[in-house]
């Protein structure tokens, strides 16, 4: 009887937290079109999305055009990478059963980094806008790649803890080698900068069109494996006596985490954080079942970067701030507040 | 690949010229009979003042090496070509300027003193570069990137006493003043014509404030990135938004090594191709190098914008 009362109240809290989290990405995605360095009126803007982009009266063509071709793209992006990024942290570190596990822990990053590099240092200076989103791409499967296999066979397999070192390792390998490169061509130097910085200020549907299957296949996945997670969370040894083929879901979730963080790092730049402060929120709000965990991260991942990307671009509007500041900017206050009431409540 | 092997190679001539300084011939060779100097060598010593301070040139230098862009920029516009016989990786023009490896960013003291100057010339200076090169008894002069045209013109002032250029470093300072008066009294600043400076495909742009700004604004034209309040450190990152919001008049693009970009890229940005510039081909590619110089040059930039404000303003 008590179990039951207990059952119904913490799925009550789970619908309740979820409610919470879809209503803040529906003011997220609001606050995004509404706010900006160029003022649209509210009325406006909500007549403008309600007739699904058609302009009302009162509303100047280039009002419009701002709109659809800069903000409601950017505000799409935006979600999507915080999606992916919070995401891919609760899964990556349920799979490896390592609280500080994100996105950039297994050379997802540092690859992607490279990728760009090698794109932009040695690519067709004419295609960048193509070639660099791609071979970021590339680069962050590699670089998961690399780390997964060197943790595997090399480092004598099962434990997680030699998966997490082989990730340092060979982020640290990709890295040295992305220096390199960048010496070797100085001339591009500031271009890969920017590019590492955030690149949300140039975001159009392009980048919608790059991100959105990936991003929506790597989601649907880890989120149909979400109860599994729980399982593995307990151990190697439990999961597999319970039936569960470990190494694989491991490589399914990997594998998806990895292409969720290539996406946004092909469209978005390096944003860290993200995959490290939205899970943790979240498991404070509504305990540590992944079943809650990951779909939650989703909604409020997405609601935090784009809340985030329109502080980067109001705050000193009419210029703009790179979002990877502020996401650590706001982020690490905000996560050690988050922690900090947790500890007074507990 | 074929860096490494350079980077070996140079070290192996710092070494053979390293071995060769013990011979006294070769360095005292050159500084002989310079009677072909403007000012004479009556001229010299010399004390010149550069961003790191006063220096004093005992004779006119033979072996110089530039490790910026400007500075040899400079030297060659002044007759010191001659004089110079090393430049930094970034150095590339005039077009028969004796590039090397020789970078002025990453500056290797050691490859450097392979070259054996009596004078080095550069720019920005990381870590100490101009007291290590002292320490090895080089005499090192810092120009660093000037913050207006009266800090560029003393610069090549400052270049010419110090390689007995003196008369030609002030004849190309009086032909520069006169060309951009010129400029500036040609301006036409009956149409407030606005623009948008872009150093980069993620729309970084200058204010009023730095060097290249204080130039556009002498022709009379009026930057959208004056907008942006202080703090940005006269390079903001516009946003998107306001930079079609703002609709210039004209629109410069000074990343077109850099990045590609063209009135062609510009055009086919999301909600660009609507702008005034973009559609009446007030788009103005310039040459990246030249824009980010504070050299001679900066009068062909100045023509090229004017130019390009006239085409405008008359189409207008």
């Amino acid at each position: 009887m008590s179990s039951l009362v207990r059952g119904e109240r913490r799925l009550s809290a789970r619908a309740r937290a979820t409610v919470l989290g879809v209503a803040v990405l529906i003011v997220a995605v609001l606050v995004g079109l509404l706010v900006g360095p160029v003022r649209i009126g509210a009325a406006n803007v909500l007549r403008w999305l309600f007739s699904f982009g058609d302009p009302p009266q009162g509303m100047s063509e280039q009002q419009a055009l701002i709109l659809a071709d800069l903000r409601l793209p950017r505000v799409i992006v935006a979600g999507l990478v915080g999606a992916s990024l919070a995401a891919s942290g609760a899964a990556y570190q349920a799979v490896f059963r390592n609280p500080l596990a994100d996105p950039y822990l297994l050379g997802a990053a540092a690859g992607a980094g490279l990728g760009a590099t090698i794109a932009v240092a040695y690519g067709p200076s004419g295609a960048l806008e193509l070639t660099v989103p791609v071979a970021a791409f590339v680069g962050a499967l590699v670089g998961v790649g690399l780390a997964y296999g060197l943790g595997r066979s090399t480092l004598g397999g099962r434990s997680t803890t030699s998966l997490v070192l082989a990730g340092v390792a060979v982020a640290s390998f990709l890295t040295a080698v992305q220096t390199f490169l960048q010496q070797q061509r100085s001339e591009t130097l500031r271009q890969v900068y920017t590019w590492i910085l955030g690149r949300l200020g140039t975001t159009g549907w392009d980048d919608v069109r790059l991100a959105l299957p990936s991003v929506v296949l790597a989601l649907a996945t880890m989120l149909s494996v979400r109860r599994l997670l729980d399982v593995i969370e307990v151990g190697d040894l439990e999961a597999r006596s319970l039936g569960l083929h470990v190494a694989r879901l491991r490589l399914v979730v990997v594998i998806a985490a990895s292409l969720a963080t290539a996406a946004a790092v092909a469209v978005a730049g390096l944003i860290g954080f993200v995959g490290l402060i939205i899970p943790h929120t979240v498991r404070l709000m509504v305990g540590g079942s992944y079943r809650s965990v990951l779909p939650l991260s989703v909604l409020f991942g997405a609601s935090f970067l784009i809340l985030v990307d329109t502080l980067a671009r109001t705050v000193v509007a009419p210029a703009e701030i790179p979002i990877g500041v502020i996401t650590a900017f706001v982020g690490a206050p905000f996560f050690i507040a988050v922690l900090r009431r947790n500890r007074r409540a507990a | 690949m074929g860096k490494p092997l350079g980077i070996l190679v140079a070290v192996a001539l710092a070494f053979a010229l390293a071995a060769c300084s013990d011979d006294p011939a070769i360095t005292t060779a050159p500084t002989g009979g310079s009677a072909t100097a403007s000012t004479g060598s009556a001229a010299f010593p010399v004390t010149v003042t550069g961003t790191n301070g006063d220096v004093t040139i005992d004779s006119r230098p033979e072996r110089i090496v530039s490790l910026s862009p400007t500075a040899t920029e400079d030297l060659f516009a002044i007759g010191a070509g001659d004089q110079v016989i090393a430049v930094d990786d970034q150095s590339n023009y005039p077009a028969d300027v004796p590039t090397t490896d020789l970078s002025g960013f990453e500056p290797n003291i050691e490859a450097i003193a392979g070259y054996e100057p009596d004078l080095v010339v550069f720019a920005t200076e990381p870590g100490d570069l101009g007291s290590s090169l002292e320490g090895l008894g080089i005499t090192a002069l810092q120009l660093d990137a000037a913050p207006n045209l009266d800090v560029a013109y003393d610069q090549i002032e400052q270049l010419g006493a110090a390689t007995g250029h003196a008369d030609e470093s002030a004849a190309l300072v009086e032909q520069m003043r006169s060309d951009i008066q010129g400029l500036v009294d040609e301006a036409d600043t009956a149409i407030a014509m606005s623009f948008y400076y872009e150093l980069d495909d993620t729309f970084y742009s200058v204010t009023s404030k730095t060097f290249i700004g204080q130039l556009l604004r002498m022709l009379g034209l009026e930057n959208i990135a004056d907008a942006v309040g202080k703090g940005s450190g006269g390079y903001p990152q516009l946003s998107a938004e306001y930079i079609i919001e703002s609709d210039p008049d004209l629109i410069f693009l000074a990343d077109t090594k850099c990045c590609g970009q063209s009135a062609e890229t510009v055009a086919k940005r999301p909600g660009w191709a609507g702008l005034t510039a973009v559609a009446e081909g007030g788009v103005v590619p310039l040459n990246d190098d030249v824009a980010s110089r504070w050299g001679p040059r900066v009068v062909e930039l100045l023509e090229r914008i004017s130019d390009a404000a006239a085409a405008e303003a008359s189409a207008a």
